[in-house]
């Protein structure tokens, strides 16, 4: 089956194409090169004046999951608003806040997207992550093993292991969790919580190891980076928001001493504690330090006003927000000695002073940050907003003055203490392209997705040229996943099952000995248990395991 | 039954009650029979060493083939309006093929346990909780308050594998760990004596009488005086001592079993118990475990909710998803005449039998129901023994892989709801 394209504007930044007219051609679910000219076309799409890209893809997204599925138990009332009936093609469910699985997958793929990354597997409940994204038909998914408060690693670090030893655990924990990525959630602090501690700021020690978030980061993502795992350590940082806390969020950029670092929902992270009410912006430092710092990357988690759910491993700071929860209820987890979560039903409301200021910090940091190939598109779904709500903020950067007029309905305070109004950046289709595909794919480490060229999977979204940015990206006129057409104006049309995305470093199983007599003196479940088998992913016919590409494991940096 | 040669199994996942513990030892034998041989308990023996009768598919008690069945099955299904799947007693690949067809006819779903864990689930929906897992109370309780239930009887090696383990994370003297019973009378509390032997503290008291003791005890944790000296025979001061001891444990861990607490307002004390947790959280560590769970109940639940967004008690008919925790449950939709056929599935227990109705019934069970009072009766494998499953904890965290252990002739749950969907 041979398809062309024909005519397209395309937007494919990977290859700096910007905007230039071309034909595109498709070959059984990739991308290929112009063929001859007595080759057959089977179908062509004239896609004159239709805007081109690879299909997006969301590098941080709760959508499976443990504290997803508590998120979505506790909430009966957000999902009788949103039902979703079924069709010939698709199964019913619900949306919003926290959607059913299968939803999930349709409206992703009605938005364009054709991956999504769920940024915190917790590797004791990493089944459970893989059993819902295999439930999530169409896109792609991918997970981060969430480490850095699980007991064997913290006994490693005050054990002051060899870092070779904690490159061989996280090289398994990734084998282990079917990851594609590492992160840590307020390192150490989900631990801390465990014996009674409330904060812990970046050079304050775990009262039990003795050991700091800073050497957790240290140890973390040089491992990542011997590893020769793509995706950088990605981070929730400490403090998450507590006013002051940029101050946390400007020094943990400096902790991993020059190895990459991603700053995930850094909005939540670049607050002041400036003016009468102690909470301001902190957008500007942040976005100069990002600015200067390359070895930092950053998604916003910009929130949007309306109900949603928050949904962290941070119980530590969840617990202390379990106050604010609105509806007013709270699901707080301590997980296996391996890390926890909370879950806080949340309200954002333009005429609250924080939240309004916290829409505001978030903009302004998606506006002040100079490189898209390093800023990302998220709300942290569902923490700052669900998904869905993408294409709004989308219009929000591409069109300031649509932004201006937002900002002038919120709280007066919040208004007199941003500089967001000053700002006139909009972004292009060339730079959302970046954030959304080009820079996504890179950062993850998808080496066959997020761009058009020849021998990528032919995942491709078309829109219309809608000045109206928020109606454009909310209903593309035909997405592809690998090669088939599976949305058609707005609506699915095929139903298929996407891969899942993992890499599958080096290392030596001989640590396996250790981990086994661990697992049988400590835990509640044997070690071969804890692993994730491909065969479970691929159960019932489910797209299979795909492994991207590591770079091959380096050499001990020092 | 094909012949096969005997073997032992290592780390088999018992999935007899929620706890799957997945240490145990099982041989089988040259006639397929299985032995628990190490680290069982009598929940996983008898679950494990059910000799399984012959038995065959049928119609209205009528040996026919597996076809005959489903497509008799899919009949009755295309002429119905508002079919009830009822038991579900299966785990998760089964619960994902129930799903699909419930979807595509429009049925009712309700869980056999689910009387016992809507006490639990309506506390969610209602203020939330704070709970932890097992391995954290393996490597941390240092005080275990056990609320209106003896836990063994629901989860026979829950002190050995969690509270009197030798060895734990933190160097901690596991054998000098507390345990208070309250509420319940005649509670079997050995299981509570310390390696020590050191006794459990025990506050007994009617089982009716157990929300105004937690109640009590909460007002108590919360600082409030209480003008009574006594609740339901437990002396105030009794209560005091052991807020005093919870305040002062670093990782207490307040346990109750859904299904013991039969009694008006179980979902309230539950929540007064969770209540009274929160309140220990200002000042120290303190967490919820709801423990018991069997027949699949917490897959079942877990797989409804990401595919759905509700747990059981839901329904299709209107081509989206519904729930209603009261409505939807199988006794008053079949007692108000609401159902018109009832599928009843419990692929792990024989003895959880369908109600009697006087709708089309179709049973899709262990092989020893029988079934011959059902217009069809499918037999089928059970998931951890004779097929490979999934399935969730009681803590709600962790679900474990369920092992083959010998060939069956029979399908599993998954493919015969399949095939009758198919069949539709």
């Amino acid at each position: 089956m041979l398809i062309k394209l024909s005519g397209g504007k395309v937007y494919d930044p990977a290859h700096q194409i910007d905007g230039k007219v071309m034909d595109i051609y498709i070959r059984d679910g990739r991308i290929v090169s112009r063929p001859r000219d007595d080759e057959t076309i089977d179908q062509t799409y004239n896609l004159n004046g239709k805007v081109v890209m690879a299909g997006a893809i969301d590098m941080h997204t709760h959508i499976g999951g443990g504290k997803v599925n508590i998120a979505r138990m506790m909430l009966p009332e957000d999902h009788r608003a949103d039902p979703n009936e079924h069709s010939d093609l698709c199964r019913s469910g619900c949306g919003h806040a926290a959607p059913s699985s299968f939803t999930t997958g349709y409206r992703y793929a009605e938005m364009g997207y054709t991956a999504a990354f769920e940024p915190a597997l917790s590797p004791v409940n990493a089944r459970q992550s893989h059993l819902e994204m295999g439930d999530t038909p169409i896109i792609d998914k991918g997970g981060y093993a969430m480490i850095g408060s699980d007991d064997y690693f913290l006994r490693m670090l005050t054990a002051k292991k060899d870092q070779n030893a904690i490159n061989d655990y996280v090289a398994w924990i990734m084998h282990a969790s079917q990851a594609i990525g590492i992160k840590v959630v307020n390192p150490g602090g989900i631990s801390a919580f465990k014996f009674n501690q409330r904060a812990l700021d970046l050079d304050e020690k775990n009262v039990h190891y003795q050991v700091t978030p800073r050497e957790v980061l240290k140890a973390l993502s040089r491992a990542v980076h011997e590893l020769g795992v793509p995706h950088p350590l990605h981070v929730h940082a400490n403090n998450l928001g507590v006013p002051g806390n940029m101050d946390t969020t400007l020094k943990t950029m400096g902790a991993s001493e020059g190895y990459p670092l991603h700053l995930t929902h850094i909005q939540f992270h670049s607050y002041g504690t400036e003016g009468d009410r102690k909470f301001s912006s902190g957008a500007a430092q942040i976005a100069e330090a990002m600015n200067k710092n390359k070895h930092i990357s950053a998604d916003v988690g910009q929130i949007l006003f309306n109900q949603t759910v928050t949904a962290s491993g941070d119980n530590m700071r969840q617990f202390a927000n379990s106050s604010l929860a609105s509806p007013n209820k709270s699901v707080i987890m301590d997980i296996e000695c391996d890390s926890g979560c909370g879950v806080v039903p949340f309200k954002y409301k333009d005429k609250n002073f924080v939240n309004a200021l916290q829409w505001s910090i978030g903009l302004e940091i998606f506006l002040l940050c100079d490189d898209p190939w390093r800023t990302f598109l998220t709300t942290d779904h569902p923490n700052g907003a669900p998904f869905t709500s993408y294409p709004h903020l989308i219009r929000l950067l591409m069109d300031k003055s649509f932004r201006n007029d937002m900002f002038t309905k919120l709280n007066l305070d919040a208004q007199a203490m941003s500089t967001l109004n000053s700002i006139d950046r909009e972004y292009s289709l060339y730079e959302i392209a970046i954030m959304t595909r080009a820079g996504a794919a890179r950062l993850v480490g998808l080496h066959d997705r997020g761009h058009l060229g020849v021998g990528a999977g032919a995942d491709i979204t078309v829109y219309s040229d809608n000045p109206d940015r928020e109606k454009m990206f909310e209903k593309p006129d035909y997405v592809f996943k690998d090669g088939e057409l599976v949305v058609k104006d707005g609506q699915v049309v095929k139903v298929t099952w996407g891969h899942t995305h993992t890499v599958k470093p080096e290392f030596d199983r001989g640590i396996e000995k250790d981990i086994k007599q661990y697992f049988d003196t400590y835990h509640t479940m044997s070690m071969e248990n804890f692993k994730v088998s491909s065969d479970e992913i691929a159960e019932g016919g489910r797209g299979g395991v795909v492994v991207q590409a590591c770079e091959g494991r380096r050499e001990k940096s020092l | 039954m094909a012949n096969s040669s005997a073997s032992t199994f290592e780390a088999v996942t018992c999935p007899a009650c929620g706890l799957l513990c997945d240490d145990v030892r099982i041989e089988r034998d040259s006639t397929d029979r299985l032995k628990v041989v190490d680290k069982g308990c009598a929940m996983s023996v008898t679950f494990f060493e059910r000799a399984v009768q012959k038995t065959s598919p049928s119609i209205g008690g009528k040996a026919v083939s597996l076809t005959e069945a489903i497509n008799k099955a899919a009949d009755i299904l295309r002429s119905t309006n508002q079919p009830l799947f009822a038991g579900l007693g299966t785990e998760v690949q089964g619960m994902r093929s129930v799903l699909s067809l419930a979807d595509k006819v429009g049925a009712a779903l309700d869980h056999m346990n689910a009387d016992n864990s809507f006490r639990n689930t309506l506390v969610v929906q209602n203020s939330g909780w704070q709970v932890t897992t097992l391995t954290e109370v393996r490597n941390r309780v240092d005080l275990l308050l056990v609320i209106g239930s003896d836990i063994v009887s629901h989860n026979p090696r829950f002190f050995e594998r969690n509270v009197w383990n030798k060895e734990s994370m933190f160097d901690q003297d596991t054998s000098a760990r507390e345990v208070v019973y309250l509420g319940g009378q005649n509670i079997d509390t050995s299981a509570g004596v310390s390696p020590k032997g050191v006794k459990p503290t025990v506050l007994p008291c009617d089982l009716e009488s157990l929300p105004e003791v937690v109640a009590a005890l909460r007002a108590i944790i919360s600082g409030k005086t209480l003008i009574a000296t006594e609740v339901a025979g437990i002396k105030v001061s009794d209560l005091e001592s052991l807020s005093e001891r919870l305040k002062a444990a670093k990782y207490s861990v307040v346990t109750w079993v859904s299904s013991d607490l039969n009694i008006a307002h179980a979902e309230l004390t539950i929540q007064n118990i969770t209540g009274l947790v929160i309140k220990l959280n200002a000042k120290t560590r303190s967490s919820g475990l709801p423990l018991g769970g069997s027949e699949g109940d917490s897959s079942v639940n877990q797989t409804s909710t990401w595919t759905s967004g509700y747990p059981v008690r839901s329904r299709f008919a209107r081509k989206h998803p519904e729930y209603d925790p009261h409505h939807f449950s199988a006794a008053q939709l079949l007692n108000n005449g609401e159902a018109d056929a009832l599928v009843w599935i419990s692929e792990f227990n024989p003895d959880k039998t369908p109600p009697n109705v006087n709708i089309p019934k179709i049973v899709i069970g262990h092989a020893n129901m029988q079934g011959n009072d059902a217009d069809v009766f499918i037999p089928v494998s059970t998931s951890g023994i004779d097929n490979t499953g999934t399935m969730f904890r009681i803590d709600s965290s962790v679900s474990l892989p369920l092992g083959k252990l010998r060939e069956s002739a029979l399908p599993s749950l998954g493919e015969v709801m399949a095939a009758i969907e198919a069949a539709l």
